[in-house]
């Protein structure tokens, strides 16, 4: 068998499929991708082909996501669910260490870091660009996060380019898909028709070329890349939403005391879901965890949002009490203040936060509520908070 | 005018998992007030956390409590650490409750300090309020060791009572040096205070200082800081030559908590000490 090479490009059958899933997992890779449970679409250790959400689709709206049949039996026929590949990243809850008590004093063992390499079937571009974003947070800085980082440096990315967009998507505006670039392993984009169906695979790394060593696959022919491309084009046209992101930072700065924002506010539960459901939120709390008599002591990171009252605590109080503040945290940092910290958005445009947003809320909406009249300040901005 | 750069952060040291805190032994514990206690510890073994620079803080950690952000308010060579802790918290209050040969995690340092080295040649202002004076104790302490690099050092030093005063004999031990003007006021006091009363904004109208060539740094509450700067601009003083420390909830000092976003900036790494210019126009906007 001819090795293959970083962009090369071949056809994988439906049929073939299975044999290409049974190679990752000889090659010692967890598989994770989607399957359907509790009636959505949410990334899960899959053991056979089965598992995935063959032949269904999920409709998506502000607050709405519903699972349909598709008239066809597509593998990834859906768009995104309220899971992201951040979870097996970074857990939303991690032992970090562990004390033990010792007369006076105390020792100390951080918690190995260990586990199976992960193979991430079926990432979204806009999702690829979500592990990108929490590589910058949990890499790019003067320390590493071990357990990221041992995560993240065994991962396998196979990337499939979305067939259709959803209502909520908006990859092509943040610039992050809906066409999977060179930063992956393997890339598939799946044809239905005309012809077989099939998937189209580029080859993105060398480590994505020897899983595929002992997988039967065809040449790829030149139409093959062709239909390839036009899916992609069409899911590009057809976004559900679209965002303006020009001068976004400095709009959101020198917007501080718009008054949508206490409109959002109004609407907005502070329930937390869209930081719960977006890649690239990163916000945790540490939790001590002693057994009965203190002798052993356990310390958890979990999953925070800044949604919560008590994210800001302190001195007993919390700086940000108001949900216009915390709503105008979120986003100022999700869009603006994030390039300053970690030289890009910190959206990708996967409009998971529209769709699990209990009451709907449309961050696409409020960033063209506040471009609609900037520079606006009302009284109702600035009263109500504590100095 | 030369503006200065805000040092970098020293490099961590190598303590294996960068959240897992290096066991220290409290030596001593002084009481400062009926809630605030300065404890010195030392390594428990060979393992230490690197060399401070004045105004970063560490992780302090109580076994079975938790974890609290406290600035370092001294040290030394040999790897003896001063901090300064008031009783706020279940954390905090774990820490005031340390007595000599109990064991503490320590983890740090942490965040960008005082600019000491960049204000050579300049007239410096320093003003503390309430427990704004430990994490300018260290940035003191190097000042006077290079005096004579400096221009005018002017103290301002203020408490809500004579009792919350901090550091207090060695504050009186720098109102005797010839070579600083201390001033020393509180908020309110009774009949044994002869000192002066007012808040420490009301101080810098007296205080001797070249506005073109003086470098601030200013620890305290934010509001106190913010009238303060305030102050200081009114005394034409830049605001790009004015320091404040920021306090904000922090729970892994290294950003990737999120906890101590202030906007553009993560306190943790950034901070704690920010320049003036930079946090002017959120210090006016509530709930940041």
């Amino acid at each position: 068998m001819v090795e293959l090479k970083v962009g090369d490009r071949r056809v994988l059958g439906r049929g073939d499929f299975p044999a290409f899933f049974a190679a990752l997992r000889d090659a010692g890779y967890d598989v994770i991708g989607p399957t359907i449970h509790d009636g959505a679409i949410v990334y899960d250790r899959l053991t056979r082909v089965e598992d995935l959400p063959i032949g269904w689709t999920d409709r998506q709206g502000p607050g709405k996501y519903r699972l349909e049949r598709r008239g066809d039996q597509a593998l990834f026929g859906y768009n995104v669910g309220p899971f992201t590949w951040k979870k097996f990243l970074y857990p939303p809850r991690e032992r970090l260490w562990t004390a033990y008590r010792d007369g006076d004093a105390f020792s100390i063992e951080p918690e190995p870091v260990d586990g199976p390499p992960l193979a991430f079937l079926g990432m979204r571009a806009c999702e690829l660009a979500g592990v990108r974003v929490t590589d910058r947070v949990f890499q790019g800085g003067p320390v590493a996060d071990p357990g990221y980082s041992a995560r993240r440096s065994r991962l396998l990315r196979i990337a499939v380019e979305c067939g259709e967009a959803g209502a909520n998507c908006f990859c092509v505006s943040m610039g992050t898909g809906p066409g999977v670039g060179a930063d992956v392993d393997l890339v598939l984009t799946e044809i239905l028709e005309p012809g077989p169906h099939r998937f189209l695979l580029r080859v993105g790394s060398p480590a994505g070329a020897e899983v595929l060593a002992r997988v039967p696959l065809t040449p790829a022919e030149p139409t093959d890349g062709q239909i390839a491309e036009a899916i992609v084009e069409r899911t590009a046209g057809s976004m559900g939403r679209t965002m303006n992101t020009e001068g976004i930072r400095d709009l959101l700065r020198n917007n501080l005391e718009h008054p949508r924002w206490d409109n959002v506010a109004k609407r907005c539960l502070a329930c937390t879901n869209c930081t719960m459901v977006c890649p690239t939120c990163f916000c945790s709390t540490q939790e001590e965890v002693p057994d009965l008599d203190v002798s052993k002591v356990e310390r958890w990171r979990r999953w925070d949002s800044c949604f919560n009252l008590a994210f800001t605590e302190l001195h007993g109080s919390s700086v940000r009490k108001s949900g216009l503040s915390r709503y105008r945290q979120w986003l100022t940092h999700k869009l603006g203040t994030w390039n300053d910290q970690f030289g890009s958005s910190g959206c990708v445009g996967c409009g998971r936060c529209i769709t699990w947003c209990p009451v709907g809320i449309d961050l696409t909406e409020e960033v063209a509520a506040i471009r609609k009249s900037p520079g606006a300040t009302a009284a109702a901005a600035t009263k109500g908070g504590s100095p | 005018m030369a503006v200065s750069t805000l040092p970098d952060p020293a490099s961590p040291a190598d303590a294996g998992h960068p959240l897992a805190p290096i066991p220290y032994v409290v030596r001593a514990v002084a009481t400062e007030t009926p809630d605030i206690v300065t404890l010195t510890l030392v390594p428990r073994s060979t393992k230490r956390t690197g060399p401070f620079r004045p105004g970063q803080f560490n992780m302090l950690y109580a076994f079975g409590v938790g974890e609290s952000a406290i600035s370092i308010s001294g040290g030394s060579p040999d790897g003896q650490l001063i901090h300064t802790v008031q009783s706020l918290g279940k954390v905090s209050n774990a820490l005031t409750r340390l007595t000599p040969g109990d064991t503490v995690g320590v983890r740090g340092p942490y965040g960008r300090g005082w600019p000491v080295a960049e204000a050579k040649g300049r007239d410096l202002v320093i003003v503390a309020g309430g427990l704004g004076l430990p994490p300018l104790r260290p940035a003191l302490y190097e000042i006077f060791r290079n005096r004579e690099a400096y221009g005018r050092v002017e103290i301002i030093d203020g408490a809500r009572t004579p009792k919350n005063l901090v550091f207090y004999d060695e504050v009186q031990g720098w109102r005797r040096r010839s070579d600083l003007r201390v001033q020393v006021t509180v908020d309110s006091a009774g009949r044994d205070w002869y000192g002066d009363v007012g808040v420490v904004t009301t101080r810098i109208p007296d205080a001797r200082f070249d506005p073109e060539r003086t470098t601030a740094f200013v620890c305290g509450p934010e509001i106190m800081m913010k009238l303060t700067a305030q102050a200081l601009v009114a005394r034409k003083v830049p605001a790009e030559t004015i320091f404040l420390s920021m306090e904000r909830n922090m729970k892994c000092a290294i950003g990737f908590c999120g906890h101590c976003q202030y906007q553009s900036s993560f306190i943790c790494r950034d901070g704690p000490v920010l320049r003036y210019s930079a946090v002017q126009t959120l210090l006016n906007l509530k709930e940041v």
